[in-house]
C-alpha cells in the first residue's frame, strides 16, 4: 500500500500530504496509547522484574 | 482472525512479513530509545536486502523517521528542550538538501545503479559509525571515564532528559563559540540568547538534508553534533532541536518520495508499531543500564550490519541468492542479539537496583 490509494484521483502532492497525515496520526495514537499502557502496567512489570517473579 | 487478515491485506503486507517488521521495529526502537540513534540507518539496508527498490526503501524509511521523530519530539517538547525557531530556520536548508538527495537517487535509479550506490554508501556509513562506537567503547574500557565527551554528545538523542550530558549540558563548545564569533550577516538570535549566522544554520540544514534525502536516514547522528558543535546551542537544546529537525527531514522526505507514490504504508505502520514500544523500553533502560556496558555490542552490530549490506550487494552482483539470505540473517541476527543484551542488562539492573533498597542508580 503506497498511500496513493488513500485519495485516489487526487494530485500527487495531496496524496503525499495524506500519507504524512496518516503517519502523524499513527505516531500520536501510539505515543498516547503506549503512554497509557506504560502508566498502567509499568510499575507492576518493574516490581516483577525486581522480585524475580 | 478475519479482521487481522483483512488489516494485513489492507496494508498490503502478509501477516508474517507484517509481524517481522513489527519485531524489527521493536529492535530499532530499543536502539533509538537507548542510544538515541540506530533507527533509519538500519531500516533502509534491511528493506534493500529484502529486495525493495531503493526509492521504496528510502521513502518508507523517511516516513518511518518522520513518525519516530514526531513521537520523540512530543517527549522533548514536554521537557521544554526544543528550539523551534532554530528548527524552523533549518527547514529551508533541509528541504533543499533532501530535494537534491532524492533527485540524485531517482537519477541513479534511471541509470539502474541506485541500489548499488546507496548500498555502498551504507556499507561505508555503517562501518564508519561502527568503528567510532567500538573505539569509543574500547577507550572507555581502557579506564578513560571522562563523561560528557563526544560519545555521549552523539548518543543521547532520546527522551532521557539530558542524561549523559553531565554538568556540561548548558555549555556551548569552544569550536561553536569560535564559529559564532565570525558574524556573517544576516545574524539571528537563538532561544538561549546566543547568536548564529543564517548561513551557518542553512549550511547545517542543507548538509544534513542531503544525507537524509540520499540515504533515507533521519540524520540525527550528523544533525545533533552539527547543531551542538557548529551552530552552538546547549546539549539539551541540540538534542531536542535535532529531533524536531528529524521530524521536518522526515516530513519533507516523506512528501518528496510520497509524491512519487513509493512509500509503503504497511511497512511504515508495522515498523512504527514496534518502534514506539521499543523506544519506551529502551529509554527506560537508560535509567538502569550503564551505556558503556553495551556500547561495544552496538558498535560491533553496526560493523556486522555493514558487512551484511556488502554481502547483499555481492549477492545481486554474483546472482547468488544464498548470500542474500546470509546478509539478512546477519543483519537481523546481530540486531536481535544486541537488543537482547540491552534487555538482559536492563532486567539485571532493575533487579539489582530496585530489589535492594538504597542501591545507587545510573547517574547518581
Amino acid at each position: 500500500m503506497t498511500g496513493t490509494e488513500l485519495l485516489a484521483g487526487a494530485s500527487p502532492s495531496v496524496q503525499a500530504l495524506a500519507v504524512i497525515g496518516v503517519v502523524l496520526l499513527e505516531a500520536i495514537a501510539l505515543y498516547v496509547g503506549y503512554g497509557a499502557v506504560e502508566e498502567a502496567v509499568g510499575p507492576a512489570v518493574l516490581d516483577r522484574l525486581a522480585n524475580g517473579r | 482472525m478475519i479482521g487481522s487478515i483483512a488489516t494485513a491485506e489492507l496494508l498490503g503486507l502478509g501477516p508474517e512479513i507484517f509481524g517481522l517488521f513489527v519485531a524489527f521495529g521493536f529492535m530499532v526502537g530499543v536502539f533509538f530509545g537507548f542510544f538515541g540513534m540506530g533507527g533509519s540507518f538500519l531500516v533502509t539496508p534491511a528493506l534493500l536486502i529484502l529486495g525493495y527498490p531503493a526509492p521504496v526503501a528510502i521513502g518508507s524509511s523517511m516516513a518511518f523517521v518522520f513518525g519516530t521523530a514526531a513521537i520523540a519530539t512530543m517527549k522533548h517538547h514536554d521537557a521544554g528542550q526544543v528550539d523551534y525557531k532554530l528548527g524552523a530556520l533549518m527547514f529551508v536548508g533541509i528541504t533543499v538538501g533532501i530535494e537534491l538527495g532524492s533527485r540524485l537517487v531517482f537519477g541513479l535509479e534511471v541509470l539502474g545503479i541506485a541500489n548499488v550506490v546507496v548500498g555502498v554508501a551504507y556499507v561505508l556509513l555503517l562501518a564508519a559509525i561502527g568503528v567510532l562506537f567500538t573505539r569509543s567503547a574500547l577507550d572507555t574500557d581502557d579506564g578513560d571515564e571522562d563523561d560528557g565527551g563526544d560519545a555521549d554528545a552523539g548518543t543521547d538523542e532520546t527522551g532521557n532528559d539530558g542524561e549523559g550530558a553531565g554538568d556540561d549540558a548548558d555549555e556551548v563548545p569552544a569550536i561553536a563559540r569560535k564559529i559564532q564569533s565570525y558574524e556573517i550577516p544576516p545574524m539571528t538570535t537563538l532561544a538561549d540568547g546566543s547568536r548564529a549566522s543564517l548561513w551557518t544554520i542553512s549550511g547545517v540544514g542543507g548538509g544534513v538534508g542531503l544525507v537524509s534525502g540520499f540515504l533515507g536516514v533521519g540524520g540525527g547522528f550528523v544533525r545533533m553534533p552539527a547543531i551542538y558543535y557548529v551552530i552552538g546551542t546547549s546539549l539539551a537544546a541540540a538534542v531536542g532541536t535535532s529531533l524536531f529537525g528529524g521530524l521536518m527531514s522526515g516530513a519533507v522526505g516523506a512528501f518528496t518520495y510520497g509524491r512519487a507514490g513509493v512509500i509503503d504504508l504497511g511497512i511504515v505502520t508495522a515498523l512504527l508499531t514496534g518502534s514506539a514500544l521499543g523506544a519506551r523500553i529502551g529509554s527506560s533502560a537508560t535509567a538502569y543500564v550503564d551505556e558503556d556496558d553495551v556500547t561495544i555490542y552496538f558498535g560491533l552490530m553496526l560493523l556486522v550490519a555493514s558487512a551484511a549490506v556488502g554481502i547483499g550487494e555481492l549477492s545481486a552482483w554474483l546472482s547468488m541468492p544464498v548470500l542474500d539470505r546470509l546478509s539478512f540473517v546477519l543483519l537481523i541476527g546481530s540486531a536481535l542479539l544486541v537488543c537482547a543484551v540491552i534487555l538482559y542488562h536492563g532486567a539485571l539492573a532493575v533487579r539489582r537496583t530496585r530489589g535492594v533498597p538504597g542501591s545507587p542508580q545510573r547517574g547518581e
